[in-house]
């Protein structure tokens, strides 16, 4: 349909209310969309477990991903972890742990571990950037390296709304469109940067529609279904690969949440809002449309959630046995060859040592 | 043995880095086929081609970004900013994302980039051409800073620069790229970083200085030895690192020191300079250091840069009180 002039559509295969949408065909059909169940879950079982840490003290400033998991497991559940690259921003923690970092791995980070927190070689992600949207440039010179090193890798990169209004976005996406990188902008459009409303961050009427000022595609999905999210975001990888160039994909979704453990956004948040989103549950509507199918019901929900609770407590257990940093650990990873004076500097530390 | 000035080094070491690996590529604004603003990369298109020589849009957080992302994709990216004074624009992609990127990832990821950057006053540029902002970048751990100030230093720290497994920051003086030719030998020579050089050997007082305020420093010492005062002038090369040691080693001979740049003068790399000589020296020194600096205004105007930049009168007349004191 049309908002001021400009056209646009939405895409979606599974409704609000669990019905199919008629006549859209998904490449995510019954055994992966049960796959994606368990990651959608799995999602909000840790983000309920960590805040709930944080509160005790027990676990660092931390953003959930509530709400936006058909966002985060979708558009993981269509890169290839064994040849793609995941360049993250923040809130799509789960995506980087379907791509092959260590849940361990990730809680350690938040734990301020060092070592432990290291991504192991192999696993093709970079690591979170809470400077919003400098990632988006790396990610461009990322697929454009991997293009000119002969692999047929693809870069997923992540983004909000909030940092689509970041100089890095303007141009990452626009050195993107000139080399033709072989990257897929993956935008959840959350509706929130913090406290500032979609409203204040833009006046487009879609973010998708940016794409156009960069020479390649954009398109808007419903980021609250997890079978649209697969489909778009897979048919975008497939013309990455084939070496046609980038595509913005803008997920509408909803912070169900808070920004991060430090936020109260009942200070700005309209309840009549956050009560919609509720409605729109990315992970009920799933759950309905297995029911529908024969395929889903509350005793496999319960051993679900019962197995993914123990594998969440297996990995926070290990990250929480795992090493507290050493004053070693300060002047560690900054250079291969430290300058001198930085040396002289970690033997005074380390000397005051016991 | 072949004579080259600046420009002619530059060229001649990315040449032949290009011709030794083939991971090394050059990007950056007008680098192709105008072979830069000022012909540093003349000729690299034609023998290297379009892949590995790259005219990029006018957007410098995106040229170091993406030399970020191909670095981590296995290609040895020399970046050009068009001037030290437009890094401003991709600041934030220089120290926290290239400077912090081995240790963020906790040492799974290094950036094998270095950053071309010319810069400095004296040649009438117009509007942010001049500054000397090296100093911001001093405090941008993990980031090196290289300052050449001839030919045969900026061929060796720049094969240098391009090897280096971390991020380096190279500096060029631009009011010197054709100043003067001078022996640059051909095939890949390297000069280490740390190891600051003594240009001039003297015996009252020690001048330090960095790139083109090493051209100077050296006028400067020629007057003064027609004035009968006798003056070193030590090369820092870089200023990370630092060489405390060589620093230390020519000031404690003349026990004086005038430190000159073309930065402003409060929190400028002289002070620096001059803590680290207090730190280390104090009692072997014979007056206090002085620093001679641009003014602590913004770069001016051309037409009034000469009073704005450190002069030949000014490192006299500084040297001068030095030695009464």
């Amino acid at each position: 349909m049309s908002k001021n002039g400009v056209v646009h559509k939405r895409h979606s295969v599974l409704a609000v209310d669990g019905t199919r949408v008629a006549g859209v065909q998904s490449r995510m059909e019954e055994e992966l969309l049960l796959e994606a169940l368990r990651w959608m879950v799995k999602s909000r079982l840790y983000d309920q477990r960590v805040i709930a840490l944080q509160r005790q003290g027990q676990f660092g400033v931390y953003s959930p991903g509530m709400g936006q998991e058909a966002s985060i497991i979708g558009s993981a559940m269509a890169v290839d972890p064994a040849r793609d690259w995941m360049v993250p921003q923040y809130r799509e923690l789960m995506a980087t742990v379907h791509h092959g970092l260590p849940l361990e791995v990730i809680s350690a980070q938040y734990l301020g571990k060092i070592g432990p927190a290291r991504i192991p070689e192999g696993v093709k992600v970079l690591p979170t950037q809470v400077s919003i949207a400098a990632q988006l440039p790396h990610a461009t010179g990322l697929a454009w390296g991997l293009r000119l090193r002969g692999e047929d890798a693809v870069v997923l990169a992540y983004v909000g709304e909030g940092g689509s209004s970041e100089g890095d976005f303007h141009e990452a996406l626009n050195l993107a469109g000139v080399t033709k990188a072989p990257v897929v902008f993956f935008m959840q459009n959350n509706q929130w940067a913090i406290s500032t409303s979609r409203r204040v961050q833009s006046a487009t009427p879609s973010f998708a529609l940016r794409a156009a000022g960069y020479g390649f595609e954009g398109i808007e999905v419903d980021g609250n279904d997890v079978m649209a999210v697969y489909d778009v975001v897979g048919t975008a990888v497939e013309r990455a690969r084939a070496g046609d160039g980038p595509t913005l994909i803008e997920a509408v979704t909803y912070r169900m949440s808070f920004h991060n453990t430090t936020d109260n956004p009942s200070l700005y948040q309209d309840p009549e809002e956050y009560q919609e989103a509720h409605r729109r549950d990315p992970i009920e509507r799933v759950q309905k449309y297995l029911a529908g199918l024969g395929l889903w019901d509350q005793s496999r929900e319960t051993n679900l959630t019962e197995e993914l609770r123990q594998e969440i407590e297996t990995a926070l257990e290990a990250a929480v046995a795992a090493p507290l940093p050493s004053p070693r650990d300060l002047f560690d990873n900054i250079y291969e060859h430290p300058p001198e004076r930085v040396l002289r500097q970690r033997a005074e530390l380390l000397d005051g040592q016991p | 043995m072949p004579e080259r000035n600046i420009v002619e080094a530059i060229n001649n070491a990315l040449t032949e880095e290009m011709e030794r690996d083939p991971r090394v590529m050059v990007l950056g604004l007008d680098v192709g086929k105008l072979g830069g603003v000022f012909r540093t990369t003349s000729g690299l298109v034609e023998r290297f081609g379009g892949a590995r020589v790259v005219d990029t849009p006018l957007a410098e957080a995106s040229i170091i970004g993406a030399s970020l992302g191909l670095a981590l994709a296995g290609m040895v990216p020399v970046a050009e900013i068009q001037f030290l004074g437009f890094s401003a624009q991709g600041f934030h992609q220089i120290g926290p994302q290239l400077g912090k990127y081995r240790q963020r990832s906790r040492g799974r990821y290094h950036c094998q980039v270095t950053i071309r950057a010319p810069f400095g006053g004296g040649i009438r540029s117009p509007e942010f051409h001049s500054d000397a902002v090296e100093a911001q970048f001093v405090q941008t751990p993990g980031i090196k800073i290289v300052m050449p100030s001839n030919p045969y230093d900026a061929k060796g720290l720049l094969v240098e620069a391009i090897r280096d497994p971390d991020p380096v920051l190279f500096c060029e003086p631009d009011r010197l790229y054709r100043l003067g030719r001078s022996e640059v030998p051909d095939g890949a020579y390297t000069v280490p970083f740390g190891k600051a050089a003594l240009a001039r050997k003297g015996e009252q007082i020690t001048l330090v200085a960095w790139s083109a305020a090493v051209e100077l420093c050296l006028r400067a010492a020629k007057q003064l030895d027609d004035e009968g005062i006798s003056a070193s002038v030590l090369d820092l090369r870089t200023l990370v690192p630092l060489d405390v040691e060589t620093l230390c080693g020519e000031v404690a001979k003349t026990r004086r020191c005038v430190v000159v740049h073309e930065a402003p003068l409060s929190a400028g790399f002289g002070a620096e300079v001059a803590a680290t000589l207090m730190e280390q020296l104090f009692y072997d020194l014979d007056a206090p250091v002085a620093r001679v600096a641009a003014y602590d205004v913004p770069y001016p105007p051309s037409s009034l840069e000469d009073y704005y930049l450190p002069s030949v009168e000014r490192i006299v007349a500084a040297v001068r009180k030095t030695l009464e004191s």
